[in-house]
C-alpha cells in the first residue's frame, strides 16, 4: 500500500514555503514529521496534488523560553518534548502526554504543532493546549497572526488555519502561580488513538485554584475544552466535593459516541474519573509534590 | 553444559539454533524478498460488501493503465475452469467471483503489471457494479427464517446450515444429568480472531512456458499437500508442479489453506508466460484469509452431592463464513473439539454441533491450536472455573478432586480418547507452588477488603497433538503421518529432509538434535530442508503442533534404520559380529575392548568406500510415519489480575505457566515456544478481535483496529515444568506449540471472572475489554 | 526525482517519484531486503531503520524526504563482518523465532543501547512497544538487548570492542 502520485516541494526558506502554499494552498497538504499525513497518503484517503514538506526548513526545532512566554517550534517532534528535562513541574504535562503518543517510532519522527494541525478529535496535543490556553503562530505571506487554541479546531481534521498560512510555533505564557498539570489516558494498547483522555492544568493561589485548564480528547468533534468544570474550580479550595463536582461538569461537557472502545456512557464515566484523578496529580504537583 | 555436549547437541541440549545467523544478517528469504527476472506484479481488487450480486465489471480503464499487462476476472477464470477451488472440507470456494460476493474483501478481480505501484494504481481503476443484499453475519442470522441464501449457486442447498455433528453418549448423558445434584451452566461465545502473523501471505509463481513446468514460491506450512491439491484443480501433472515455501515469517495456521491469490497468480504466470508475485497487504491478510474460532457455545456440568462431575453436555454454533474450508481432519466437522472432558474423570458426555454460512471471510483455520482444540479447552476450563465458584469450592481443590488421576493412564474418555500420558494432579501443584496459591489467595482477600478488586484464575488443560493416526486422521483423503529424509555424506555431514516447514519454530536445530541423539553426528553437522517438494519427502506439513510427534518421530526411526546399517558396516569395519558391538552416542566398539571402536563418521566413510561384501553403498534413507496415537501434552496456568474499578481496565500482575509436554529436545526452544503461546493467549483474552456491523463490514482490517499486544502490555510470564513422557513416541516427546494458546485464555479470564465474583458476574466474553468489565462492574453498582 | 542519501556508510542514490516509501525504495531499488514489511497503518515496526541514528518506520517515510540524511539498515549491523553485540544478543538469548521483526527489533535496540547503556526490563518493554513481535512474547528479546547492554560494557571495560561471537554455524 503506498500513495497516489504527487508533487513534492521541500523548500529550504520559510518565506518559499510560504509563497509555494500562498499559489497552491488549495491543493497542498504541508508535511512536517509527516507521520499523520503519510498513513493518510498511503490509504489513499487523501490525495493531495502537491506535498509541502517543511521538514528542511531552518530554525523551527525545538523549545525557547522568552518574555514570559514557553515557545515550542513546530518541527519540535514529541520525542524532544518526552525528553525535555527543562520543562520542570510547570510544564509536567508536556513530556507526559508526549510519553503517550503513538509508539516511540512514531515519537522520533512526528511533531507536536503536526499532530495539532492534523486536528484528529483523538489527538492527545489538541487537549493540550487547550488546557494551557496555549495560542498558535500562523504565517502566510501576509504577516503572522495569532490563533488561541480555543478558537483553533472547526471539526474533525477541520481547523481555521488558512490553506495559505503554516503554523510555525506553539506558544504557552508561563505563569508565575504555582503550576501543575497531568495527563490521564486510557488507550487499548500502545500505539492506540485515546479511548478517552483528559489534560488537566491548574494555577495555585495558596490552597486555592487559581485558574484550571481542562482539555477532553476523544470525546466529541474535537478536542473540547471544559470550560464549566474550569469554572467550578476557579477561586475554589479543591475539596473533594469540588472536584468531584468539576468531574461531573466535564463529563457533561463531553460528547463520545458508541464505538468499538466503549459506548458513550462508558467515556463519559472515563472523563469523570481521569478528571478527578488529573486534578488530584496537578494540584499534587503544583504544591511541590514530585513532577 | 560442557562444551562437548555443546558441540553435540542431542536431545536435552539448549543449544543456540542453527537456523539464527541468516535472520540476524537480514538474510532470510521471505516470499517478498524473491524477485525472478521478467518477474510482473498482481494487485487483487475486493469487494467491498459483505453480500452483493455482481451487476458487471468494466476492466477497461484499468487495461489502459501504464504498465498493465492483464486484467483477469472470474469470467476467464471460468473459462480455464478455475473460477472455482475445492475447499480442505470438501466444500467448493470462489478464486474469484462471477455471480455474487459473499463477504467483504472477497477477490473480485487481479490486475497484472510490470510494478507493484502500477498494479495498485490500476486496480483502483476497476469499475465494477452490485446489486446490494443483506448480509448474514452470525449463526442465529444464518438460521432465521427468511435469511438470504447464500450458498445459492450449491445444488440441493436449501438453507445456510453447513453440518450437524454429534460425539459421546446422548443417553447416558441425560441420565447422569437427571440425577445430578448440580448443573451449572456456561454461554460464552469464542469471538472470531485472526493468527496474523508478522508476515502476510503471498506466492511468486512462474510457470516456465518452455518446459510447462510450475514453480510456485508460496507462504505454505503444507506445501506437499498445497501441490497435489493444485495438481487435483488445475489438471497439471503432479511431477511439473513444485511448491517451494520459503523462509516463514509466522504460520499459526494461516498459512495452511489454498488461497484464491496464489490460484490466480498462477493461472496469469501460465497466460502470460512470465512470472507472477503476488503479496497481500495486511488488510488483505486479516479480511480474507483463514480466520479461527468463531464458536457460540452452551455447556452444561452435572455435578454429585460431593462435588464430583458427573457428565457433561455440550452444543456449539459454528460460525464459518461463506465456504466451508476448515483446515481439518475430514472426519472431524467440529475438529477436535470433542477433546471437550479435558483433564477431568467425567464418565459420559454428549456434544453437538451445526455449522453455518454467513457472509464472513471463511478460514476455520487450527489458529496456534490443534483444530478447535482451543475452543474446547476454553469452554471446559471457564466451566469448571464457575461451578467451583458456584459450589463454594476453591477452584483448585474442585480440579484436584475430578483430575483423571495417573494410574488411570492411558485414560479412555467418554467421547473416545485415549490419553497416552500425564499426572495433572502434579502439574497443578508444581503451579499453584510457584505461585504461592495459598498466600496469594490471603492478598486477594485482604485486597478486597480495602476495595479492591482483584483475582485469581486458573486453568489445567489438556491438548490433544500430532494428527494421526492415519486411519482416523486425514485431509481431502491424505493419511496424516509425516516423513524424513536421512542422508550422511562421506565426510559424516548429513542432511536431513522433512515434510513439516517450519514457521519459526526452529526445526533447523530441533530436529538436528534428534539426529544427534539417535546417530551421533554432532548437530552442527546436521543441514535440515524443508518446503521444497522437489526435494523433501511427502508430508502434511506443520499445523497443530504435530511436527515433534510425527516428523521428529520420524527422524528418530529414520536415524535409527541408519544405524542398524552402521552397525553392520562397523562390524566389517572391526571384524566382530553385530551382537557384539556396543552402541555409544557416536561410535559403535567392541564389548570389552572400547578402544576398538568406529566413529559414526568413520562408518560414513566406508559406507561409501569400503563396504561388507553385497551391501547396497550409501547411507540414507527415508521413513514414513503413522504415529500410532496423538499426544496429551497438558498443564496448568495460574493468573492474577488486578482490576481499575474506575476505568474497567486489567493488569495482569502474576502469570504462571506449568507445562509437561514430555521430554523437550531443545529445552530453549520449547521455553521460546511457550512465552510465544502465552503471548497469543493473553491477546486472545483481551485484545484480538475480528468482528463485523449489521452489514458486514469487518472491524479489525488493520493494525489500529485488530490489536496485537506490544511488550508494554504483555505480561511477564513465569515458567515452570513436568514431564510424563509419551509412551507411544520414539522420543517421549509431545507437541508443544500451541499448549499455551489453548490453555491460557481461560485461565486470564478465569481470574477476572474471579476478580469480580464477589459482584455475582459470571461471564464476560472475550476479548475481556476495558469497556466491558467496567459496564458488568457499573450493572452491579461499583465505581470509583 | 533523484534522491541520495548514505545507506549504512556508503552513499547510494536513485531516482524515484515523490510517492515512493522508504522501505520500498530499500527493498526494490538498493535490494536491501532486511528490512520488512509487516503492515500498511504504520502499527508493526518491521521496517524499523535508523535515521541519523534514531529509529522510525520506514513505511511512513517517503524516500525524497531522506535526501542527504544517514540510514542504517540490519545489512548495517555486522561489526568488521562479525555480529555486533545486538546480534550476538538475539542469538543467546533465543530472541527470535520466525525472524520477521527481528531487524526492526534489533535496529531499535542498538539504538536504545547508544543512548541508555543499561537499561532497565522496563525500558526495554517501552522502548520496543513500536515493534510487534508474534512469536516470542517479547521475553527473550528484552533478555537479548540486555546481553548486548551487557556485552558493550565488558567491552567498555576491556577498553575496546566486544569480542563479536560469530553465530549460526549452519549456514
Amino acid at each position: 500500500m503506498f500513495p497516489a502520485a504527487f508533487d513534492y516541494a521541500a523548500p529550504a526558506t520559510l518565506a518559499e514555503a510560504l509563497s509555494v502554499l500562498k499559489q497552491r494552498g488549495d491543493d497542498a497538504k504541508v508535511m512536517a514529521g509527516g507521520q499523520s499525513l503519510i498513513p493518510l497518503l498511503k490509504l489513499r484517503f487523501a490525495q493531495p496534488a502537491l506535498v509541502l514538506d517543511i521538514g528542511r526548513l531552518p530554525g523551527l526545532a525545538g523549545v525557547k523560553r522568552d518574555n514570559g512566554h514557553l515557545t515550542i517550534g513546530a518541527l519540535t517532534r514529541h520525542v524532544d518534548l518526552e525528553r525535555d528535562t527543562e520543562l520542570g513541574k510547570t510544564f509536567s504535562i508536556l513530556p507526559e502526554a508526549a510519553h503517550w503518543i503513538a509508539d516511540p517510532l512514531v515519537r522520533n519522527r512526528g511533531t507536536m504543532a503536526g499532530s495539532v494541525c492534523h486536528a484528529d478529535p483523538s489527538g492527545d496535543w489538541g487537549s493540550v493546549i487547550l488546557a494551557l490556553n496555549a495560542e498558535l503562530v500562523a504565517q502566510s505571506s501576509a504577516g503572522e497572526r495569532m490563533i488561541k487554541a480555543a478558537d483553533f479546531f472547526k471539526g474533525p481534521f477541520a481547523t481555521t488555519l488558512r490553506p495559505d498560512e503554516i503554523v510555525t510555533a506553539i506558544r504557552i505564557a508561563v505563569s508565575s502561580a504555582a503550576s501543575g498539570g497531568s495527563y490521564q489516558k486510557l488507550e487499548r494498547k500502545v500505539s492506540d488513538f485515546a479511548t478517552v483522555a483528559v489534560a488537566v492544568q491548574v494555577e495555585m493561589d495558596g490552597r486555592k485554584v487559581a485558574r484550571a485548564g481542562i482539555g477532553l480528547t476523544a470525546v466529541g468533534e474535537t478536542n473540547i475544552k471544559a470550560v464549566a468544570a474550569e469554572k467550578v474550580l476557579a477561586g475554589q479550595e479543591p475539596t473533594d466535593e469540588v472536584i468531584a463536582e468539576a468531574a461531573r461538569q466535564a463529563a457533561a461537557a463531553a460528547e463520545p459516541k458508541d464505538d468499538i472502545r466503549g459506548t458513550a456512557a462508558y467515556k463519559k464515566d472515563v472523563v469523570r474519573v481521569f478528571v478527578q484523578r488529573g486534578l488530584k496529580a496537578a494540584i499534587g504537583r503544583a504544591q511541590g509534590g514530585k513532577a | 553444559m560442557s562444551s562437548t555436549a555443546h558441540l553435540h547437541g542431542g536431545i536435552g541440549d539448549s543449544i543456540k539454533r542453527k537456523e539464527d545467523g541468516r535472520f540476524l544478517r537480514g538474510k532470510g528469504n521471505y516470499i517478498d524478498d524473491i524477485t525472478l527476472p521478467g518477474m510482473l506484479h498482481m494487485a487483487i481488487l475486493r469487494s467491498p460488501h459483505a453480500h452483493a450480486r455482481i451487476k458487471s465489471i468494466d476492466t477497461a480503464a484499468a487495461g489502459a493503465k501504464p504498465g498493465v499487462i492483464a486484467v483477469v476476472t472470474g469470467e476467464l477464470m471460468a473459462q480455464h475452469k478455475l473460477a472455482w477451488m475445492p475447499t480442505l472440507s470438501g466444500d467448493t470456494q470462489a478464486v474469484l467471483a462471477t455471480d455474487k460476493v459473499r463477504f467483504q474483501g472477497q477477490e473480485v478481480a487481479a490486475v497484472i503489471a510490470e510494478t507493484k505501484y502500477q498494479a495498485e494504481d490500476a486496480r483502483d481503476a476497476i469499475v465494477v457494479e452490485y446489486d446490494i443484499l443483506p448480509a448474514v453475519i452470525s449463526p442465529d442470522g444464518a438460521k432465521a427464517t427468511g435469511a438470504p441464501l447464500i450458498r445459492d449457486e450449491k445444488e440441493g442447498q436449501k438453507d445456510n446450515h453447513i453440518y450437524h455433528w454429534e460425539s459421546g453418549d446422548k443417553g447416558t448423558t441425560q441420565a447422569a444429568f437427571a440425577k445430578a445434584a448440580k448443573v451449572v451452566r456456561l454461554h460464552t461465545f469464542y469471538p472470531r480472531c485472526h493468527p496474523a502473523p508478522m508476515e502476510t501471505c503471498g506466492c511468486v509463481a512462474d510457470v516456465n512456458p518452455g518446459t510447462g513446468k510450475a514453480t510456485i514460491y508460496m507462504t505454505s506450512q503444507a506445501p506437499h499437500a498445497i501441490r497435489t491439491v493444485f495438481a487435483l484443480v488445475t489438471g497439471l501433472p503432479e511431477q511439473n508442479i513444485r511448491v517451494v515455501s520459503p523462509d516463514l515469517g509466522g504460520g499459526f495456521g494461516n498459512k495452511v489453506p489454498v488461497y484464491p491469490g496464489y490460484v490466480v497468480a498462477t493461472a496469469a504466470s501460465l497466460l502470460i508466460g512470465r512470472p507472477v508475485k503476488w503479496i497481500e497487504d495486511r488488510s488483505e491478510n486479516l479480511i480474507s484469509t483463514g480466520f479461527a474460532r468463531d464458536y457460540h457455545m452452551t455447556g452444561d456440568l452435572a455435578v454429585d452431592k460431593d462435588g464430583k462431575m458427573l457428565a457433561l453436555r455440550v452444543h456449539l454454533d459454528s460460525d464459518n463464513g461463506a465456504f466451508f474450508s476448515d483446515a481439518q481432519p475430514s472426519k472431524f466437522k467440529a475438529g477436535l473439539f470433542h477433546i471437550v472432558t479435558g483433564s477431568y474423570d467425567i464418565p459420559t458426555a454428549h456434544i453437538t454441533a451445526d455449522g453455518y454460512y454467513t457472509n464472513k471471510a471463511p478460514g476455520g483455520v487450527a489458529y496456534r491450536c490443534s483444530f478447535r482444540v482451543t475452543e474446547a479447552s476454553y469452554l471446559i476450563e471457564r466451566l469448571v472455573t464457575n461451578a467451583a465458584i458456584e459450589l463454594g469450592i476453591d477452584q483448585a481443590e474442585f480440579r484436584m478432586k475430578n483430575f483423571i488421576q495417573p494410574e488411570q493412564m492411558p485414560y479412555h474418555s467418554a467421547t473416545g480418547w485415549v490419553y497416552d500420558s500425564g499426572d495433572y494432579p502434579k502439574a497443578m501443584n508444581v503451579a499453584l507452588e510457584q505461585l504461592g496459591y495459598d498466600e496469594m489467595r490471603k492478598d486477594v482477600e485482604a485486597r478486597r477488603k480495602k476495595g479492591e478488586v482483584t483475582g485469581i484464575g486458573i486453568a489445567s488443560f489438556t491438548e490433544v497433538v500430532g494428527a494421526g493416526h492415519g486411519a482416523d486422521f486425514d485431509i481431502i483423503g491424505l493419511r496424516m503421518f509425516d516423513s524424513a529424509e536421512l542422508r550422511v555424506h562421506p565426510t559424516g555431514k548429513a542432511m536431513l529432509r522433512m515434510g513439516t516447514k517450519s514457521q519459526g519454530q526452529g526445526h533447523e536445530t530441533t530436529f538436528a538434535q534428534i539426529v544427534a541423539e539417535e546417530l551421533g553426528i554432532p548437530a552442527m553437522d546436521v543441514a535440515v530442508e524443508e518446503g521444497d517438494t522437489d526435494t523433501a519427502p511427502y508430508g502434511l506439513g506443520t499445523y497443530a503442533s504435530r511436527s515433534t510427534p510425527v516428523a521428529g518421530a520420524a527422524t528418530a526411526m529414520v536415524s535409527r534404520k541408519l544405524r542398524d546399517k552402521a552397525r553392520k558396516i562397523a562390524s566389517h569395519l572391526l571384524e566382530a559380529a553385530e551382537e557384539d558391538l556396543e552402541w555409544e552416542r557416536g561410535k559403535f566398539y567392541v564389548k570389552g575392548s572400547p578402544d576398538r571402536a568406529k566413529t559414526i563418521q568413520e562408518i560414513a566413510f566406508a559406507a561409501y568406500t569400503n563396504l561388507p561384501e553385497g551391501m547396497e553403498a550409501g547411507l540414507e534413507g527415508v521413513h514414513y510415519y503413522d504415529p500410532p496415537n496423538m499426544t496429551y501434552p497438558f498443564g496448568t496456568y495460574a493468573v492474577m489480575v488486578d482490576v481499575d474499578k474506575g476505568t474497567g481496565q486489567v493488569k495482569v500482575r502474576r502469570m504462571v505457566a506449568v507445562d509437561d509436554c514430555g521430554v523437550r529436545i531443545n529445552p530453549m526452544v520449547v521455553e521460546g515456544q511457550i512465552h510465544g503461546g502465552l503471548a497469543e493467549g493473553f491477546a486472545i483474552a483481551f485484545m484480538q478481535l475480528i468482528t463485523f456491523d449489521d452489514d458486514g463490514n469487518c472491524i479489525g482490517s488493520n493494525f489500529i483496529d485488530y490489536l496485537l499486544p506490544t511488550a508494554w502490555e504483555t505480561p511477564k510470564f513465569e515458567t515452570g515444568e513436568t514431564v510424563s513422557p509419551s509412551p507411544h513416541h520414539p522420543l517421549g516427546a509431545k507437541g508443544v506449540g500451541e499448549s499455551p494458546t489453548v490453555g491460557s485464555p481461560a485461565a486470564y479470564v478465569n481470574a477476572v471472572i474471579d476478580a469480580l465474583s464477589p459482584y455475582g458476574i459470571t461471564n464476560i466474553d472475550m476479548p475481556v475489554t476495558s469497556d466491558k468489565v467496567w459496564a458488568a462492574l457499573r450493572s452491579k453498582g461499583v465505581t470509583e | 526525482m533523484k534522491v541520495t542519501m548514505r545507506i549504512n556508510g556508503t552513499e547510494r542514490g536513485g531516482d524515484v517519484e515523490p510517492r515512493v516509501l522508504l522501505v520500498d525504495f530499500l527493498r526494490t531499488n538498493l535490494l536491501l531486503t532486511g528490512t520488512h514489511v509487516g503492515c500498511d497503518t504504520s502499527g508493526c515496526g518491521a521496517c524499523t531503520v535508523l535515521l541519523d541514528g534514531e529509529p522510525v518506520k520506514s513505511c511512513t517515510m517517503l524516500a525524497v524526504q531522506v535526501e542527504g540524511r544517514d540510514i542504517k539498515t540490519v545489512e548495517g549491523l555486522l561489526q568488521g563482518g562479525a555480529l555486533s553485540p545486538i546480534q550476538v544478543g538475539f542469538h543467546e538469548e533465543h530472541g527470535l523465532q520466525c525472524g520477521f521483526c527481528t531487524p526492526g527489533m534489533m535496529m531499535v535496540g542498538s539504538a536504545l543501547l547508544e543512548r541508555n547503556p543499561d537499561p532497565t526490563d522496563e525500558q526495554i518493554r517501552w522502548a520496543i512497544s513500536g515493534n510487534l513481535c508474534r512469536c516470542t512474547g517479547y521475553m527473550n528479546i528484552v533478555k537479548a538487548i540486555k546481553h548486548a547492554a551487557k556485552m558493550n560494557q565488558e567491552a567498555a571495560k576491556a577498553g575496546s570492542h566486544a569480542e563479536a561471537v560469530p553465530a549460526g554455524g549452519g549456514e
